[in-house]
């Protein structure tokens, strides 16, 4: 009886479980101003810690933006799985005939649109509220959109990790931290070096490196933790 | 050809062991019925039998590709309506056109609440929409956790007859549920007491 | 080769052996730590620049290359337990954490009290100290993740894949911090600089890594004996031993 069913190809299961999750993100846009905000607030801090001085404020602007970017990245990465694992959907998805890192792929790859993508985009905005230059704005731009993959994806892992954890997340930040210390130093270099008139393509390119080895190799980890919170 | 053969199952938590020695060989137009007190071990066993639990479990466990499972939670978004639920559930295993999954709906009596998020739903429609998917899955092997509880007189008919049909038709379920042999000579049963360590 | 690790999977097997093992290994680390000691602190002729104070690298340096080094069997532990299912690797990984994260910190330690006197201050962030910062990091997180998790047995498998991740990310971290450190400092000042190292300073040195290799084998192995003790406290096999002793 099995084998007469059409099953689905992988590319559209992968397809079904981004519009599942994108659809449900999409559905609760507060879900995804919270992060943009919490960007924007923190970036505000900054200013009010270190002194108004325009010109220290935007030698400190590419780190203090990779910093806040790296923070708002953590805070929407402990909700990843969580309502996936509360309502059963997570054991739906182990047990679907499909490489549950495919699965999981899909999914992420909708929670990164609608942060991290978001995020990068709307970054020239704040780099401008800490007066970084404007030849430096779009290599700001460009590293977060590259560095949010790895930051989104490392975060998904830290998630896997720690969803059948009770309050879990900050267990999660623990965890995630160091290793997203490479690409924040790749980040806020490549930037640094866009407003020095230095060439900033070295530190775009491993950025870029670090995301196509973040997407090849992390989903599978992904699926790893996951495999093993569902156990318990 | 058996939907699902396992030998001599066992069952750890942790450190204890909850089960030991359960064999079970699921052909098609069976019913299998878990049964036990609380905490024996059948949701433990039952997701062994499914593929879920890997660690803790020792024995040879076969089964067909697949299986439909239905555990305690209804694995549905709260803000997606039930159309989309069913469309884009995580289990890959509904192939079918829209009209396909509203005729379903309408079986279940949730006729007319196809576009509304499931939130809004009462908890018993919810459940509903999660059996659903029993009408629309290919799936030839049904692993149901406690599937009668919290379904009303109405709703336990309807179950009934679906599983019925089910094993009629060339499937097999297994269930767990706390209230005694409903099938009467159709089903087998399996007293986890006797393999408790 | 493969009989020998197979049987190592079996805890009966293992802990007769490692007993064996510990017996003779404990005294020469003893010694080992001794001698090195004692020549790297006492013989050794004082630095050029850095007079006595630089005697510190006898314990600072074998720290760390071992603690970097205990990760990775830490990962490799955790790697065999995941994919060969061994329980025995569960058990190593287990007892390596927090040899490796105590490590880290000696050598954390061990380098302020190096820098206060040479350089004036106790914190510098130069590219060694602040990978040792995060290898700390590293370890830290996989001894709370091992905490947090009920059911242990998924703990040490969720253990395994962060691990797991972590090595693949050290040589990663290492290098990027080491190009943010270049790039920040200016060329003229190297707080660690790869200065050409005299003989004599080399060779106790040497003995000392080679002293703290053997802590560290006999501290992991101590550590799982005592593991296996409370975990199989009620089975025959631990309590015949027992009696028998």
């Amino acid at each position: 009886m099995s084998a007469d069913v059409p099953l689905l190809s992988l590319r559209a299961a992968f397809a079904r479980q981004f519009l599942r999750h994108f659809k449900a993100l999409m559905s609760s846009p507060a879900d995804m101003a919270n992060p943009l905000l919490f960007f924007f607030m923190v970036v505000t801090l900054f200013p009010l810690g270190l002194g108004p001085d325009p010109e220290r404020l935007s030698t400190m602007a590419p780190g203090i933006l990779w910093v806040v970017a790296l923070l708002s990245s953590l805070m929407v990465s402990s909700k990843l799985f969580a309502s996936d694992y509360e309502d059963g959907s997570l054991e739906q998805l182990a047990i679907a005939p499909y490489p549950l890192s495919v699965l999981v792929l899909g999914e992420v790859t909708a929670h990164w649109l609608a942060t991290g993508f978001l995020l990068a985009v709307v970054s020239p905005l704040f780099g401008v509220m800490l007066g970084l230059p404007q030849h430096g704005l779009g290599v700001l731009c460009y590293s977060l959109l590259l560095g949010t993959v790895c930051l989104t994806l490392i975060g998904a892992m830290g998630s896997a990790l720690t969803v059948s954890i009770r309050r879990g997340g900050l267990l999660m930040s623990l965890l995630i931290i160091p290793l997203n210390v490479p690409v924040l130093i790749f980040g806020t270099t490549a930037v640094s070096e866009a407003i020095i008139g230095g060439n900033p393509s070295t530190w775009l390119a491993l950025l870029g490196g670090l995301a196509m080895g973040s997407l090849a190799l992390v989903p599978l980890a992904i699926s790893a933790a996951l495999r093993v919170s569902l156990d318990n | 050809m058996s939907l699902l053969a396992a030998h001599d199952v066992e069952i750890e938590r942790g450190d204890r062991r909850l089960l030991t020695g359960v064999s079970l060989t699921v052909e098609v137009g069976d019913i299998w019925q878990l049964v036990g007190a609380n905490g024996v071990g059948k949701t433990s066993l039952l997701r062994a039998l499914a593929g879920l639990a890997r660690l803790g479990v020792t024995g040879d466990i076969e089964h067909d590709q697949q299986r439909l499972y239905l555990g305690h939670a209804p694995s549905l978004k709260k803000t997606l309506s039930p159309l989309d639920n069913l469309r884009c559930h995580p289990a890959c295993d509904i192939v079918v056109a829209d009209d396909v999954i509203f005729s379903a709906l309408a079986s279940v009596s949730l006729a007319g609440y196809e576009d509304r998020p499931v939130g809004s739903l009462s908890a018993g429609q919810q459940r509903r929409v999660a059996l659903a998917r029993l009408l629309l899955s290919p799936a030839p092997l049904w692993l149901l956790d406690e599937p009668f509880t919290a379904l009303d007189a109405s709703g336990c008919d309807w179950l009934d007859a679906q599983i019925r049909s089910h094993v009629s038709g060339g499937g097999a379920v297994v269930y767990t549920s706390h209230q005694p042999s409903r099938f009467g000579s159709l089903q087998q049963d399996i007293d986890l007491t006797c393999h408790v360590c | 080769m493969w009989t020998f690790i197979h049987k190592m999977g079996s805890p009966p097997w293992f802990f007769r052996f490692s007993g064996t093992v510990v017996k003779w290994l404990l005294p020469l680390t003893l010694v080992l730590l001794a001698v090195g000691a004692a020549w790297g602190l006492l013989v050794a002729p004082p630095d050029f620049r850095q007079g006595n104070s630089y005697r510190i690298i006898y314990i600072h340096v074998p720290a760390a290359v071992v603690a970097l080094a205990g990760y990775y069997v830490m990962a490799f532990a955790g790697a065999v337990s995941l994919i060969w299912r061994i329980k025995m690797a569960d058990v190593t990984m287990r007892a390596a954490a927090p040899v490796g994260a105590v490590l880290t910190a000696v050598a954390l330690v061990t380098g302020a009290i190096w820098g206060k006197p040479t350089w004036g201050t106790w914190w510098v962030w130069d590219a060694r100290i602040t990978s040792m910062l995060i290898l700390l990091f590293l370890y830290l997180g996989v001894v709370a993740l091992f905490e947090a998790y009920e059911n242990k047995t998924a703990a040490a498998r969720a253990c395994a894949v962060l691990s797991l991740v972590g090595t693949v990310n050290i040589p990663i971290i290492y290098k990027s911090v080491d190009w943010w450190y270049s790039l920040h400092q200016p060329a003229s000042i190297k707080f660690t600089g790869e200065s050409a190292i005299d003989s004599s300073m080399l060779y106790p040195l040497l003995l000392m890594i080679a002293a703290f290799y053997c802590l560290f084998a006999v501290t992991v192995l101590l550590n799982m004996r005592a593991e296996l003790v409370w975990s199989h406290r009620e089975s025959g096999w631990l309590q015949q031993l027992v009696r028998k002793a």
